[in-house]
């Protein structure tokens, strides 16, 4: 699944940054039903985390009002070089992970 | 003298009122984005924020990746789709020769899958065309409407417009009555915009995925309560070319954002 990340490449020491990310997912609430009737079955993503040179410094829960492609943007202060790794989690087995590296002067 | 003051307003509000109809004047067309608040065009100006990126990136496999009995892929033939499909999509809806008529852009895209890649075309609407669509289409960013300017296509223009002025369905109305009369007002909430088709294939927060210009054309028709054409038919095709000759000249912006 195709994901955008927009980490900047560059900071400094003790700046505060925005990270935002782009995940492609329909996000179907299971609420839905065809039009014989029959349930769409539920498919989302129920959790979103981001690790910072392997510590957790972010993580969200989504339901099914999430719009489909899910749009997180969040903010973290630049310490250290490194990478950002990000990973979704949803239904039916669904697992994407990205990355995003960092240059902390 | 109270009464005769309300004459004359009554009479200059009637002379005022149809100002607006006819076809809209060259400098004052607007592309769709600019009816939209600050934070969609926002999204759509920041390419890690516009979901209609998320698209052309698979695009950009697809373009890449062998398919059909001939296992050619896209960049076999036209190689750097930066370079080689530069400007195409303000081109479309072009001529095609052998079938004389007009075809466009997803219309390409399976004609060449048929023709070249001996491969089975795709479904509208599927994730797969859209996709590519949009990673050809976004080559053209920024670049000027040129569509319709082939000569072999001024009948199709013609038809086209005048499947845009005639009045149809329940409602009894045509896309001129809201596109070229009242494109200033709102309806239900919603501006009603000047049907530049700028932006295709764009995503639109409503239907939470990316569509096509025909797509759009059919939840037009279908609003005002008449029998909307088969995705891929003719007429919704001559509509597209008639559409972009109207907006000849305005920059190329796929794939956008509308609410």
């Amino acid at each position: 699944m195709a994901a955008l990340i927009n980490v900047p490449s560059k900071a400094k020491r003790g700046d505060i940054i925005e990270i935002k990310t782009l995940m492609s997912h329909i996000m179907e609430t299971g609420y839905r039903r065809t039009a014989d009737g029959a349930v769409v079955p539920r498919d989302i993503i129920t959790s979103f985390s981001c690790r910072y040179n392997g510590e957790e410094i972010f993580r969200a829960d989504l339901f099914p009002a999430v719009a489909a492609n899910p749009f997180i943007s969040f903010f973290t202060i630049a310490t250290e070089s490194g990478t950002f790794e990000f990973e979704w989690i949803g239904d039916h087995g669904f697992i994407a992970t990205a990355k995003a590296a960092i240059t902390v002067a | 003298m109270r009464r005769g003051r309300a004459m004359v307003l009554a009479a200059l509000l009637i002379a005022t009122l149809p100002a607006r109809a006819g076809e809209i004047p060259q400098d004052e067309r607007r592309s769709g984005a600019t009816f939209m608040a600050p934070q969609t065009q926002a999204m759509q100006d920041d390419d890690t924020a516009n979901p209609g990126m998320l698209w052309t990136l698979e695009g950009e496999e697809q373009w890449n990746k062998k398919t059909g009995v001939s296992d050619k892929a896209c960049s076999d033939c036209h190689g750097d789709a930066q370079t080689s499909m530069k400007g195409v999509a303000a081109r479309y809806p072009a001529f095609d020769r052998e079938l004389g008529r007009p075809i466009d852009l997803e219309q390409r895209i399976n004609l060449e899958r048929r023709r070249h890649q001996q491969a089975s075309p795709f479904a509208y609407e599927s994730r797969d065309l859209l996709a590519l669509t949009a990673f050809v289409a976004q080559q053209s960013r920024g670049m000027p409407i040129t569509a319709g300017s082939d000569e072999e296509l001024a009948p199709f223009v013609a038809r086209g417009r005048e499947l845009f002025m005639q009045r149809e369905g329940q409602l009894n109305l045509s896309c001129a009555n809201c596109h070229d009369d009242n494109w200033d007002k709102h309806l239900a909430g919603s501006a009603i915009t000047q049907a530049h088709p700028t932006g295709y294939p764009l995503y639109r927060l409503e239907w939470q995925t990316l569509g096509s210009l025909q797509r759009r054309l059919r939840g037009c028709i279908f609003g005002i309560r008449a029998q909307p054409y088969d995705l891929g038919a003719p007429e919704l095709v001559e509509l597209e070319l008639y559409l972009m000759t109207r907006a000849a000249g305005m920059a190329i912006e796929a794939p956008a954002v509308r609410p």
